[in-house]
């Protein structure tokens, strides 16, 4: 970890409030991303907005590394308007039956955001008030931006052209 | 005594005013909407997925389709994010003159939005008007880059090509003629009673409200958050150029249109600056891993056409990590992450549509507000569905 991350107040914070569930923090070209075990992933997100002021919620979305374990990671990218600074917070999610607690009760634009995810990536949002698909169609199957759902879609001949 | 019952209206997908394919499912209690039901995704075109697919250089073409009002923003929010992810550091001149262009996009966005905001609210006369100045930014586009809307005139690294002869006259153009068309727009409407009447008190949004929901740009300038990330979280030199950040007071659809307006006088006021600070020089980073080689070798010497063909067939590698860069664009704030795991291809591209997150608020804006007012509602949030479907 480097002088950046180390000092970072609200690493430093974080460590102190929750010290079993920070579960990572890591520094690259002077942006701190802090891992946390996704059981506390509300408590830390409201900790993170009432004390730290950390009030906008820019970013909700998850990373798919296949074969890895756990499968899925969930990011969520902060902003503090008083601050002026960014704080990324990343929880993994495995891949039998993919869910985590819901943050909207935190902030409001995490509504659409996490309802994006749901769509693209089948991340189940625990608690979340209205839970549905938004940019693919009700009756779609599969979740697009997962690893392994083709790029030319379900039922296709795969593309057989240069693709770079 | 009167029975309550709720009527549900279904507004767009092909609706003149939902400025797209936007759907609306209204609950109606006489004209007072009780509920809004977005539903979003008909122009989804997968964007994120495709871009797994593409090199770095090749994925920029995606971002030029995102707002296609645009364009220019969108790359340089997207160029911007790969160098931080290589740690590449740009030349000045690139750095000022794509600081021109994304002012000269953000007249050219906010254009549209006054004349369609207009428009929707019956102002046919401002609609022309704008349209007819768009023409000149629109023009410029295509001396420059050889389109009108789909650009892809920045590189990762710096610019695709320096900019042609007599740019500098037509930048000058635009800043001298300009202020005068902003004060025809303000004369128009500005004191105009139906204007007035149809934004004041329109669409009210508190602050707090707007930071929850997550709205940025103009639409949270006009509820009296004072933040821009042009200002705060300088990137391509804005730290060099000083300019006003207008913000609102009484949170409602007026407040944001001169919030808007200000904001156009000072994208002239930046242009000035940028323009006076335009000096000689390269245009491309000094980096042959990642940027193309100039056309003169490509075409005259084999090294030059091997050079070429390496880029353009295979791509750069860039090194592992994840990097989030937004960019203060003309509807909001415009954030890409990457993931790379190392290759030639993002291994993931989110991108985070300023419309999207907006959109997000107008069941909140609408709710209690007469069916008729939706409209300005919709006028006011400046929203683009390319971005919000991507």
């Amino acid at each position: 970890m480097s002088a950046i991350a180390e000092n970072n107040r609200a690493v430093i914070r974080l460590k102190e409030k929750f010290p079993s569930a920070v579960l990572d923090v890591k520094e690259f070209r002077d942006e701190v991303t802090v891992t946390v075990s996704k059981e506390n992933v509300v408590e830390i997100c409201q900790f993170l907005k009432t004390e730290l002021r950390y009030n906008l919620l820019t970013d909700v979305t998850a990373v798919d590394y296949m074969g890895k374990d756990p499968r899925f990671m969930v990011v969520y990218n902060l902003y503090s308007i008083p601050n002026k600074d960014r704080l990324r917070v990343k929880a993994a999610v495995g891949e039998d039956g993919p869910r985590i607690d819901s943050v909207v009760g935190v902030w409001n634009s995490a509504n659409w955001l996490e309802r994006e995810t749901f769509d693209l990536f089948g991340i189940t949002f625990v608690g979340h008030p209205d839970l549905r698909r938004i940019l693919m169609t009700d009756d779609w199957e599969g979740h697009p931006l997962r690893k392994d759902y083709p790029l030319q879609g379900p039922g296709r001949e795969p593309y057989k052209g240069r693709l770079s | 005594m009167a029975n309550k019952e709720i009527m549900t209206v279904n507004m767009g997908p092909q609706h003149p005013s939902t400025h797209g394919v936007l759907r609306l499912v209204i609950e109606l209690d006489g004209e007072v909407i009780e509920k809004i039901t977005p539903h979003i995704g008909y122009l989804h075109r997968g964007v994120e997925k495709l871009s797994e697919h593409r090199t770095y250089h090749q994925a920029m073409t995606l971002t030029d389709r995102l707002d296609y009002l645009a364009p220019m923003s969108n790359n340089l929010g997207y160029v911007l994010a790969v160098e931080k992810l290589l740690g590449l550091e740009v030349p000045e001149r690139a750095q000022t003159i794509r600081v021109i262009m994304a002012e000269l996009t953000r007249l050219k966005s906010h254009l549209v939005w006054l004349a369609c905001h207009a428009l929707d609210i019956g102002a046919m006369t401002v609609f022309l008007y704008c349209f007819r100045e768009r023409e000149q930014i629109m023009s410029m586009y295509e001396k420059l880059s050889g389109a009108r809307m789909t650009s892809s005139y920045f590189r990762v690294g710096g610019l695709s090509q320096d900019v042609y002869d007599g740019f500098e006259a037509d930048v000058r153009r635009i800043i001298d003629e300009f202020p005068g068309y902003f004060d025809v727009y303000e004369g128009l409407l500005t004191k105009n009673t139906i204007w007035l009447q149809r934004t004041i008190g329109n669409g009210v949004i508190s602050a707090e409200d707007a930071i929850d929901y997550g709205i940025t740009g103009p639409a949270l300038r006009g509820s009296g958050v004072d933040w821009d990330l042009r200002r705060d979280n300088p990137y391509s030199g804005y730290d060099k150029y000083s300019f006003k950040v207008p913000v609102g007071e009484k949170c409602d659809t007026f407040d944001r249109y001169k919030v808007r307006l200000v904001e156009m006088r000072e994208a002239i006021n930046i242009l000035r600056q940028a323009l006076d600070s335009l000096k000689p020089g390269p245009i491309l980073a000094d980096c042959p891993k990642v940027c193309y080689p100039p056309k003169e070798r490509v075409y005259n010497t084999i090294e030059g056409l091997i050079h070429h063909f390496k880029i353009a067939s295979e791509g750069f590698p860039a090194p592992e990590g994840e990097v989030y860069q937004s960019v203060e664009a003309p509807k909001g704030e415009l954030g890409y992450y990457l993931v790379s795991d190392g290759g030639t291809k993002p291994y993931r591209m989110r991108i985070r549509p300023p419309s999207f997150v907006n959109l997000g608020a107008i069941e909140k804006m609408g709710k209690g507000s007469m069916i008729a007012d939706l409209v300005a509602i919709i006028g006011t949030l400046d929203i683009v569905l390319g971005e919000i479907d991507r």
